[in-house]
């Protein structure tokens, strides 16, 4: 099991941002046209986060000229560059679907703040 | 050249690969394994090597067994296999055969024990579709008929029907090789394999290219 871990570790990013569902995030992501290398920004929210050692994926959600874009990405995928987290948002759940039926203002998320 | 390995299955993970895909892999702990008897084809008719696997105490092993490990340096094993072999001439008894047989992106076939699944209905064991599950269906899992009336007035061999399922030895060919760790003895292989965890499994070259 201990060697099952360890080949686990290997492959999982530990580089990444801590962030959660409600969070403002902007992920850089690398695409390969060819023999180029770019790098990709996607911003929204996250309204999800599936556990699971390497497969582990978060699920960034943004309104694109009114029509809502949702993106999968395995959290330990090496194409991924970096994740900025722009805002933390104060929401109850861990998975916030009730965001695809709003629209608008009433879409907006609450920032979580410390004092 | 040594064609198989024995080894252990010691359970599945998934590994990114250097283009960044995601590749579910069975992590297998394969030998090291040791040479305990050289057959060739002068002595035996046939070549091959049998190999031991999985160190084990004098005090679990018997005496015959004893006296047979004694000649490859009385090391005691739990399992012994044979392998196929080119050139049995090329190894010594007491040998060590390690992952370095196989390289990374090869396909080989791996040979395991399936998991047992006990008394089983047809629609486990056999894949039938069952009945209907409502509109006043009783028969859910049943396989229906199982042949004619009188003639032939008895029921066909081999039709399929309940039974004990698993605990099978099944093979699996081309199996790709996605890593290998020589100094773990451990061998990433690409998809899943027969048996549980913990099971024994043997990891063959494979006979012919598909």
């Amino acid at each position: 099991m201990e060697i099952i871990k360890n080949l686990e570790r290997e492959n999982m990013r530990l580089d990444l941002p801590d962030f959660a569902a409600g969070d403002t995030v902007r992920v850089h992501v690398k695409i390969r046209e060819g023999e180029k290398e770019r790098i990709q920004a996607f911003q929204g929210v996250v309204i999800s986060k599936r556990k699971g050692a390497t497969n582990a994926t978060f699920t960034v959600r943004k309104v694109s000229y009114g029509i809502g874009v949702e993106r999968i990405f395995p959290l330990h995928s090496p194409a991924i560059d970096k994740i900025e987290v722009l805002a933390q948002g104060r929401v109850r759940r861990s998975k916030i679907y009730y965001l695809r039926k709003l629209r608008g203002k009433a879409a907006r998320i609450k920032e979580r703040r410390y004092n | 050249m040594c064609k198989g390995l024995i080894g252990k299955k010691l359970g599945m993970t998934g590994v990114f690969t250097s283009e960044g895909q995601y590749v579910p892999v069975t992590v297998i702990q394969a030998g090291p394994c040791t040479v305990t008897q050289i057959k060739t084809e002068g002595a035996d008719g046939y070549r091959a090597l049998q190999l031991g696997f999985d160190e084990k105490k004098a005090a679990r092993t018997n005496m015959p067994l004893q006296g047979h490990f004694k000649k490859s340096g009385g090391t005691n094993f739990s399992y012994i296999k044979e392998v196929d072999v080119d050139n049995p001439e090329e190894y010594d008894l007491g040998q060590e055969i390690g992952t370095d047989i196989f390289q990374i992106g090869e396909k080989v076939e791996v040979a395991g024990t399936t998991k047992g699944r006990g008394f089983s209905g047809v629609m486990k064991r056999h894949g039938f579709a069952g009945g209907r599950k409502t509109h006043g269906s009783k028969s859910h899992r049943i396989p229906g008929s199982i042949g004619c009336s009188a003639w032939p007035a008895k029921v066909i061999k081999g039709k399929k029907m309940p039974g004990h399922y698993g605990v099978d030895r099944r093979t699996v060919r081309n199996l790709q090789i996605i890593d290998i760790r020589p100094e773990q003895n451990l061998i990433l292989i690409k998809g899943a394999i027969p048996g549980h965890k913990s099971g024994l499994v043997t990891i063959k070259k494979l006979k012919f290219e598909r």
